[in-house]
């Protein structure tokens, strides 16, 4: 893989001046964006997160409040390693406040720990492992739009009840992969379902064709794609190809984004189940924020990522602006769990204490093609799980902060 | 059903087939690669760069020109072939004298830069590119599904390869190479540019066409040269086809290791044969 550049853009963001700020830590609130800018998760978080983060500052009012927020920016390459060093750069010597986003599930994990070490503050979107809730809690860290629990639940709960009680799974050999794939084992056998086989590939890999193989070998019914992004794409792609889904095999696709169906086209990604927390035709408000976002970000609507680093920066400025500080990580936390959340993404909701923000999940379905009016025109709404029954139930967790 | 080391024979046939249509894309980019050092003496590390602008190429003809896969698959090494030449007229030409190093980093930097380019314009998740018309659908084998697209792909490289190593290979055009004539060279660096597009082409109905698919690919198509020893034509080709069915069977016995075992076949052979397998020592 050539070395891609771990070029760090300061992207000034700066409102003006005002007098709020002398309470803050070194005058200035400063949010990074922490993702993957150009590789298989740069269309479904990347520069759409910086956008969204951007959106959040100016609905926030920031500028006629007075405070002064500053948005930065780092490419983490999928790679701990890299996530780690920007993310203490970014505390010790760019006085980063809080890091937002971060695909990538071993990036997030890594990370976590320095945010905790550094008294900082965490609000995860884009990344999955439910661990993040469980056993790698921690007072500094919230999980905002969605976890591998949540995906599991709302996906495979669906496809076993429409039958599909037989799995093989394709896992993405890392962190965020396992864990998607054993929440999901967990929901099929907790429904009476068997899972005949799974194998994991290396992360990325862009043939499936030998996986594919396998798991048509496997006789599975269900072919559980435990993988993200272009991963997913050339999986479903492939798979077509080689007629899995006209063999009488079906595939569910456990972390679909909006982006990678818009990849896909709606001939091969027609039928798909999926679990998402956003999708913007979901309501008025969530046409409006996406429109408004559509024309910042080249006319593609946002993914339920992006869309969750929008709420959680709009959610982490209110909980600075009560406390009129940013500088103790942990009580910026406590307060963002104290208040309630309410923003055009995902309406109503609340941070639970395990860090866990709770709101509804939807289950969609893919269009047909002759069913979308146009490009993103591309889910049908097949059920609302409601916010409560949505999430890991706090106990399940193991994490030491729930008493 | 019988079996070899628990893995159905059946489904081990399936596998060793895949390897091979992969094997076909090594085989024509190393061959590409193998040209181009064979005759200039330069690293090529912008062949991912040039493979990715095939497809591009191809999807370009397609939603721009309407133009379908046949035509691309014409059209599109021309076309990249032609870039190439102007590179090689407005860059390369003025390192030959130097060390090899500056090539490489000439081509990685181009590389680089193109990369960037297709990707701020185009995103990372790519956009697709329909199968042909006529290479739709699939033949059952009994053991297993072989879609006809894939058929094509192992049949036409091994084509390629074949055709272009009798042409260099042929006594004639050697002693044509050895004259140096400079319009040679520029029209070597364009052939194996133009065969890096053309493994793009064919590529394009398979994975999405995605401004980073050169990326992942580049570096194990150097491993690829590397074993088979640098410059050897027959030697690329050969690697090329052998190592698509080493990391087939990875996938099958031990597929997190996939990834890595054709770095750890170079490895070996590099500590055995420090000139690959079919090099000379120069």
């Amino acid at each position: 893989m050539l070395v891609r550049s771990g070029m760090q853009i300061a992207a000034a963001f700066v409102l003006s001046a005002g007098l709020a700020q002398a309470q803050m830590s070194d005058g200035v609130i400063k949010i990074g964006v922490l993702n993957d800018q150009s590789g298989t998760y740069a269309d479904l978080a990347g520069p759409g997160s910086v956008v969204a983060a951007r959106m959040a500052v100016e609905d926030f009012g920031a500028a006629k409040k007075g405070m002064k927020v500053e948005i930065v920016v780092a490419d983490h390459q999928n790679k701990p390693e890299v996530g780690s060093s920007i993310a203490r750069q970014w505390f010790d010597v760019d006085k980063v406040d809080a890091i937002v986003d971060v695909p990538t599930s071993s990036v997030v994990l890594a990370v976590n720990q320095i945010v905790k070490e550094k008294n900082k503050v965490l609000i995860v979107s884009t990344g999955a492992t439910v661990d993040l809730t469980g056993k790698a809690c921690t007072p500094n860290s919230l999980h905002w739009t969605y976890d591998t629990w949540s995906l599991a639940n709302g996906t495979g709960t669906a496809v076993v009840k429409n039958g599909g009680n037989t799995w093989f799974f394709l896992t993405a050999d890392y962190a965020f992969g396992h864990s998607l794939e054993q929440q999901t084992e967990a929901v099929v056998q907790k429904l009476g379902g068997k899972v005949v086989g799974k194998v994991r590939h290396p992360f990325p890999s862009s043939d499936m064709s030998s996986f594919l193989l396998q798991a048509q070998t496997s006789k599975a019914k269900i072919i559980g794609l435990a993988n993200a992004g272009a991963d997913t794409i050339n999986a479903l792609k492939q798979g077509a190809e080689f007629g899995i889904v006209k063999g009488g095999q079906q595939f569910a696709g456990l972390l679909v984004f909006l982006t990678d169906v818009h990849s896909l086209g709606l001939n091969i990604a027609q039928g798909l189940l999926l679990t998402e927390s956003f999708y913007w035709d979901l309501n008025d408000e969530t046409r409006a924020f996406s429109k408004r976002f559509a024309k910042l970000h080249k006319g593609a609507m946002p993914t339920m990522g992006q869309a969750g680093v929008y709420s959680g920066v709009l959610h982490y400025l209110k909980a600075v602006e009560a406390l009129k500080s940013d500088a103790a990580g942990d009580k910026v936390v406590a307060k963002m769990k104290e208040l309630p959340t309410d923003d055009p993404v995902f309406g109503k909701g609340r941070v639970r204490q395990d860090g866990r923000k709770i709101h509804n999940m939807y289950l969609f379905e893919v269009k047909k093609p002759g069913d979308s009016k146009g490009a993103w025109d591309y889910y049908r709404l097949r059920g609302t799980i409601p916010a409560d029954q949505a999430f890991r139930p706090e106990k399940d967790g193991g994490c030491p902060l729930v008493k | 059903m019988s079996e070899i080391f628990g893995i159905p024979t059946q489904a081990l046939f399936g596998q060793l087939l895949i390897g091979l249509i992969n094997g076909s894309f090594y085989a024509l980019l190393s061959l590409g690669l193998a040209v181009i050092f064979g005759l200039l003496n330069i690293i090529n590390f912008a062949h991912g760069a040039q493979y990715m602008m095939g497809a591009f190429c191809a999807w370009f003809l397609l939603n721009k020109l309407g133009l379908n896969y046949w035509w691309a698959l014409v059209i599109t090494p021309l076309v990249v072939g032609a870039t190439g030449v102007v590179v090689e007229r407005l860059m390369l030409s003025r390192l030959y004298k130097l060390d090899h190093l500056y090539g490489l980093l000439l081509t990685f930097g181009l590389a680089l830069i193109i990369q960037g380019l297709f990707r701020n314009e185009y995103g990372s998740t790519g956009l697709p590119y329909p199968m042909p018309q006529s290479l739709q659908g699939a033949q059952n084998l009994g053991f297993m599904f072989l879609p006809n697209y894939r058929a094509w792909v192992i049949v036409f490289s091994l084509a390629v390869c074949v055709v272009t190593w009798f042409v260099i290979e042929n006594p004639q055009l050697v002693q044509a190479f050895g004259v140096n004539v400079p319009r040679m060279v520029t029209l070597t660096y364009g052939f194996g540019v133009g065969l890096a597009a053309l493994a793009g082409v064919m590529a394009a109905p398979i994975y999405s066409v995605n401004p980073l698919m050169g990326e992942h690919l580049i570096i194990v198509v150097f491993a690829v040269v590397v074993i088979g020893g640098m410059g050897s034509i027959m030697g690329s080709i050969l690697t090329g086809f052998v190592l698509g069915l080493v990391e087939g069977l990875t996938k099958v016995f031990y597929p997190e290791a996939s990834n890595t075992v054709i770095f750890i076949i170079m490895a070996i052979v590099l500590m055995i044969r420090p000139a690959g397998l079919f090099g000379t020592q120069r």
